[in-house]
């Protein structure tokens, strides 16, 4: 699908410099004079934020009816038989007199400045703007970079006060953490004393800054702009999918910069999506093969490790072998080992998700949402999935835009308050393990009744919203591991039976959805089709489905799998039952394919090195089903190589072949089995390079399980275990700039219950389940509902994942004082 | 007495012969308190305009051609039509932030008859259909605050503010707000910004017209404190009876504030439009003459703000269209007389600095241009001048308000006046403000800023 802008039929007619030119009604006059090609010079104006007119350098000669005059051209909507001049010597003059007074105070130490080459401020002063000052006071002095965050330096002194930065924290991102200080000449944005800038968008200020006054660490003096090169790629980092732009220079990718997809991120980046490439340029990459001997893991050779691998898995009867993993590959690359999976090793026990996700069936069963789709103006959004914020940055940016600016209604049916809620007009907490009781009363016909903790009027004004004329979307994923994937599913099937509702999955890990679409799970064949329905027609398909990565992980703990093969995947840190994990893991054969050393990979018996997304052309399917293209933009280190060659490498060890040489193999052996993506080939998205292709196709939609409410115990709290947007992974670990960012693991607790236990903020207490117990800081949050423990997953000190049983409806904890 | 001890006219009142439509009870030191209000005739407006339908009020205050008195002097009852109707809530905003230099009328008012402020917030209130009034006191008068605090208080208790007033089915509130102290905030978009809590930062009008898009973004009336002091003398006596005073396009009376080289500075209610300068600096029962009996070199007729005028101007009548014509304003009625003592170099850099100081930091022009200013003059003050300095200062100037900048004629040089108001390359005016004394003293005393800047003469050299 590709969204082609309706044309307006109606238009005005602007002069611009003597020229008619059309234009859009309500569009602003610089928007107008650009398209026409006249560009009018600006600092403060950025086209997804409000103008403010602040910095006057658009000013240019407008006649409105009312004679000529100066006006600023960001804050103006053109209207019919509007007359403007931009070239005349009064706009000229305007212009000239701006650009020496931002000169005045703005230090000229271009060649040591970042943001040189790429300026702005540099380049206008070159295109307009007197050529000399005459200024010959002192310049305005203040202690250079200053860091306002963890990742975010502010020069003061080339700070041109644009209020972008200012505006972007407030305004696009809700964290008004930046502000003006200080009067006249001596105005400056600063922080709040003891108040950093810890926005999770705060790399955004950094792109949009016209002068080289914000920069961010992992940048900061490495480059020159004129030695970048740069390729568009699509961003790994979560399933949104956002666009992006690699920068390299001398084989080492530099930075990655948001470009501006208009059905996607809209030139925006969370921090992880920014700057997490530094895990990729990291010394702790796996750079060759490894193979264990005699207890440690030694490098081997290419052709000795396949051969090993392909033996090992060829080996191995196919229902005692698995794969998990594969959510982190190009869509390629899934395809590539589904292949060897399913039509090659003839095993269905393959899982791209880690017991986190939703059912596969589910997921591609559910009428898909674009986020245009959710976003849309006047629109009901039922949020029942992660905290957005924390886990799918551009879309949370996305999601607040839609409620602050179209008059989107969010409905938050969450365990506890998320990031969106303060944007949400309904909030809604079941208890956890009670969403599907809530969901059904959302859609019930019966008055509502006070349902999974939630009082019967907030139930009756949510689904007065929901009746409401504006199309419904569902974000849905799964909020808490420590509540079952049933439970979200039979909530989710209560909800299809809203008139025209649409599902915008939020499942974690990034090219997930790719996984799905490409069969990386039990029972599923590439293209949204099932194992019954047969399309793949390979030698080897198994008739049943297999496992899951529950499953497997049981059946290898329990000795009735042998091999794991591991697609970039880590269930010891990701998997939620901890103690699952380690002990599968210690009991099977474990081959890994990733790009680090893991948790997981302590216990493989071979190591193969992957190419990262900047190392290898590809494409990746976001939330929505998009499919854009990953460019590759430099060699991978060692002798690393793609996902997809190594699977066909071990095909041909295993004694199979998959047929592909090329991505275009690939492609159109997907274009064989898939009619969802038919017409779909790497020169198809290279010619849809911005906004990709949406794939469309839905499964038959799997039955309720009717999962019975989780038993009530009077003295234990609910647990939460929910995902933060930095945490203890694998690729943030390896970031530099982010790795010190995760929060750290403590007990949030509603207020009353946390004044009930009578301890100090940070005091240690013990929480246990019927399956373990770990002693954890409590602290108070008023973002909790009462009867519910909130944990953040993953943070790398304390291991939450040993109170979790998977399968649980949902997890009791019982607290008490001390530490055990 | 439950506020501050009785704080003597230290304000600067001078009660002197004429017409008292504001000032009236400002010779009672109490007259801040209800009872003293209430037996002095006070909301005795409010109980007139009650008996009325509100257009009918609306009428009156059109008929009497009500100037606003903040500094722009647009009639209060055209302004109250603006609002677009239907858009509701609408809300009451008054500007008690004066701050302009050389203005302190408003501050008497709010300190000595607070309960006539906020009668006259309730007629307009009433005339408007409004429910909810803020009114906004400048962060530095906290005697103002402290007293229109209690006289809320007051008010509330006797049923004068608050719900069902006096019984009918009228009902306002008045929420007083205590600015944190900007001079920009006195600009009306900007006293807004303040009051959502933001910093006080004007905006850009288009779109920001506060009765299209004022507080919340809802329709705003911003009106001036001694605006809204004049409505219960009119309803009482009437339009009619409120135009005998003044001229026919300016009726009414104004409280002018002098200070400077006079004998007697102070605050005076004078009549607009039939009063002249003249009147007011030597007249007996106004200023009775300047300090020692000196010469006047210039006189700045609306605040800071304003292009000065010199002994040539002062036969000029106190009313706005004949001073703009001339080339100034008559403003916030702030009048600053001096002599011929003054340093027109220091005064102008005096004033300048106040600007620079006070731009609040959001257009370029502005933020960048009145401090550069300030420099410049600066070092021309203390002879560190160079040639060209005087040029480029009027560049810089015409940088931040382009074309031909306001200000007086000078017959003898043969020197037309220009017209106010100037044009702007910012958002506020607050930045051509500051080129209001660049202008001014540059055009009249020119020799006395090259007299500042060294001469240098060029060493001779012989070509052998």
């Amino acid at each position: 699908m590709t969204d082609t802008q309706p044309e307006t039929e109606a238009s005005v007619t602007i002069v611009v410099d003597g020229q008619e030119v059309a234009a859009r009604p309500g569009e602003l006059l610089i928007d107008a004079c650009e398209r026409a090609g006249t560009y009018i010079p600006r600092f403060c104006y950025h086209e997804r934020m409000k103008p403010v007119g602040m910095c006057r350098m658009c000013l240019v000669e407008v006649d409105t009816g009312r004679g000529m005059g100066l006006q600023p051209s960001c804050m103006i909507p053109v209207a019919e038989g509007m007359t403007v001049d931009t070239q005349s010597e009064i706009t000229k003059k305007a212009q000239d007199g701006i650009l020496e007074f931002l000169l005045i105070n703005h230090p000229l130490d271009c060649p040591v400045c970042d943001k040189g080459g790429e300026c702005p401020l540099q380049d206008q002063t070159m295109a307009y703007g007197p050529g000399e000052s005459r200024f010959v006071e002192e310049k305005r002095h203040y202690e250079k970079p200053i860091p306002i965050s963890d990742t975010v330096f502010l020069d003061r002194e080339r700070c041109i006060l644009c209020d972008r930065c200012t505006r972007f924290a407030k305004e696009v991102a809700g964290d008004p953490l930046i502000h003006f200080q200080g009067r006249g000449n001596q105005t400056e944005v600063n922080t709040f004393p003891d108040e950093p800038f810890s926005s999770y968008f705060s790399g955004n200020t950094v792109q949009i800054c016209p002068v080289g006054a914000l920069t961010a660490k992992p940048y900061r003096f490495k480059a020159r702009p004129w030695d970048l090169e740069e390729t568009e790629s699509t961003s790994v980092a979560d399933a949104v999918g956002s666009r992006i732009t690699v920068q390299s220079s001398r084989n080492q990718v530099l930075r990655y910069m948001g470009v501006d997809s208009d059905p996607v991120n809209w030139g925006w980046l969370s921090d992880k999506e920014r700057f997490s490439f530094e895990a990729f340029n990291s010394d702790e990459r796996i750079t060759e093969p490894m193979a264990r001997s005699g207890g440690d893991l030694e490098p081997v050779s290419w052709g000795a490790a396949i051969a090993a691998v392909g033996d090992a898995l060829k080996n191995t009867d196919p229902s005692r072998l698995g794969i998990i993993g594969g959510a982190r590959l190009t869509n390629e690359s899934q395809f590539a080992f589904t292949k060897l999976a399913k039509g090659v090793l003839g095993t269905d026990n393959v899982d791209a998700q880690l017991g986190d996700g939703l059912p596969a069936e589910l997921v591609l069963g559910l009428p898909r949402a674009t986020i245009d789709q959710a976003c849309a103006p006047g629109g009901t959004i039922i949020l029942m999935g992660p905290d957005p914020k924390e886990t799918l940055g551009a879309l949370f940016l996305r999601l607040k835009h839609a409620a602050v600016e179209d008059g989107a209604t969010i409905i938050e049916v969450t365990p506890h308050r998320t990031g969106l809620g303060q944007y949400a007009a309904h909030h809604l907490h079941p208890l956890p393990g009670e969403t599907a009781a809530l969901a059904a009363a959302l859609v019930a016909e019966t008055p509502a009744l006070d349902t999974a903790g939630v009082s019967a009027d907030a139930i009756t004004a949510a689904r007065a919203a929901i009746a409401g004329d504006g199309p419904v979307t569902v974000i849905l994923g799964r909020a808490s591991v420590a509540e079952s994937a049933a439970v979200i599913a039979d909530a989710a099937l209560s909800l299809t039976s809203i008139p025209g509702v649409r599902f915008l999955s939020a499942l974690s890990r990034s090219n997930v959805h790719g996984a799905l679409d490409m069969g990386m799970s039990p029972g599923l064949l590439p293209g949204r089709s099932t194992l019954a329905s047969g399309t793949a027609n390979w030698p080897n398909t198994p008739s049943t489905a297999g496992m899951s990565t529950a499953q497997m992980l049981q059946a290898a703990a329990d000795g009735s799998l042998d091999t794991i093969l591991l697609l970039g995947a880590d269930p010891i840190s990701d998997f939620p039952d901890t103690d699952l994990a380690e002990r599968a893991l210690a009991n099977a054969t474990v081959i890994a394919v990733d790009l680090f050393e893991t948790a997981s990979t302590d216990h493989a018996d071979a190591i193969l090195p992957a190419a990262a997304p900047q190392e290898a052309d590809g494409s990746f399917t976001n939330l929505e089903g998009r499919v854009t293209k990953i460019s590759r933009k430099v060699t991978p280190p060692g002798t690393a190589r793609p996902d997809w060659i190594i699977a066909a490498e071990l095909a041909m060890a295993a004694g199979g072949d998959l047929g592909i040489e090329s991505l275009d193999d690939v492609w159109a052996q997907i274009a064989a089995v898939s009619p969802a993506h038919a017409g779909i080939d790497t020169a198809s998205l290279d010619a849809n390079q911005r906004d990709g292709v949406v794939v469309e196709g839905t499964l038959d939609l799997p039955a309720a399980s009717g999962v019975s409410p989780a038993v009530a115990d009077a003295y234990a709290y609910r647990l939460v275990v929910s995902r933060r947007m930095y945490d203890a992974g694998t690729i943030l670990a390896n970031s530099p700039s982010s790795a010190h960012l995760a929060s750290g693991t403590a007990l949030h607790l509603h207020p009353v219950d946390f004044d009930a236990l009578g301890l100090d903020r940070g005091a240690e207490v013990t929480v246990s389940s019927a399956t373990g117990s770990v002693s954890l800081p409590v602290e108070p949050s008023g973002d909790v509902p009462r009867g519910v423990a909130a944990v953040p997953a993953n943070q790398g000190d304390i291991v939450v994942g040993t109170l979790i049983a998977v399968g649980d409806v949902a997890t009791n904890v019982r607290v008490e004082r001390g530490d055990s | 007495m439950a506020t501050n001890a009785y704080v003597p006219h230290a304000a600067g009142y001078v009660d002197n012969e004429g017409p008292k439509i504001v000032s009236s009870r400002f010779v009672h030191d109490d007259a801040f308190l209800l009872e003293r209000s209430l037996a002095t005739g006070g909301y005795e407006g409010l109980k007139k305009a009650l008996t009325m339908a509100p257009v009918e009020v609306h009428d009156i205050v059109r008929d009497a051609v009500l100037l606003g008195r903040g500094g722009a002097g647009f009639p209060a009852g055209i302004k109250w039509g603006f609002c677009p109707p239907g858009k509701w809530p609408m809300y009451l905003v008054v500007n008690g932030d004066e701050s302009e230099p050389g203005t302190y009328k408003d501050r008497l008012l709010m300190e000595m008859d607070p309960h006539q402020l906020i009668e006259g917030c309730l007629i307009a209130c009433y005339a408007l259909g409004l429910s909810q009034c803020f009114l906004y006191v400048r962060g530095e008068m906290a005697l103002a605050q402290e007293r229109i605090a209690h006289a809320l208080n007051e008010a509330y208790e006797a049923n004068l503010v608050g719900k069902n007033i006096l019984g009918t089915d009228f009902s306002v509130d008045v929420v007083l707000h205590w600015g944190a102290g900007a001079y920009i905030v006195g600009e009306e978009t900007a006293l807004i910004e303040s009051l959502e809590g933001e910093r006080g930062m004007p905006r850009l009008k288009p779109p920001f017209f506060p009765a299209a898009i004022g507080l919340y973004g809802q329709p705003t009336i911003v009106n001036n404190v001694e605006t809204l002091s004049n409505l219960p003398w009119i309803m009482v006596n009437g339009a009619d009876e409120y135009k005998k005073y003044g001229s026919e396009t300016s009726p009414g009376t104004r409280l002018f504030a002098i200070s400077g080289h006079v004998k007697r500075p102070g605050v005076y209610e004078a009549e607009q439009g039939t009063t002249t300068f003249r009147d007011l600096i030597y007249g007996d029962n106004f200023c009775q003459g300047m300090k020692g009996d000196d010469e006047l070199k210039m006189f700045i007729p609306g605040g800071a703000s304003a292009p000065w005028f010199f002994p040539e101007q002062v036969d000029l009548p106190l009313e706005a269209r004949p001073v703009g014509a001339a080339g100034s304003m008559l403003g916030s009625g702030a009048i600053v007389i001096m002599d011929e003592s003054t340093d027109a170099v220091k005064a102008c850099l005096r004033v300048v600095r106040f600007f620079a100081r006070e731009s609040c930091g959001k257009c370029t022009p502005c933020r960048e241009g009145t401090t550069w200013e300030e420099t410049l003059l600066r070092r021309i003050y203390d002879g560190h001048g160079r040639p060209g300095d005087l040029e480029m200062l009027l560049d810089i100037a015409d940088n931040i308000s382009p074309g031909p900048y306001p200000g007086a004629a000078w017959e003898e040089q043969g020197v037309e006046a220009i017209p106010f108001p100037p044009k702007q390359t910012t958002i506020c005016p607050l930045g051509p403000s500051s080129v209001a004394p660049i202008t001014s003293a540059l055009r009249r005393f020119r020799d006395e800023f090259e007299a500042k800047i060294p001469q240098r003469t060029s060493i001779p050299v012989s070509a052998s």
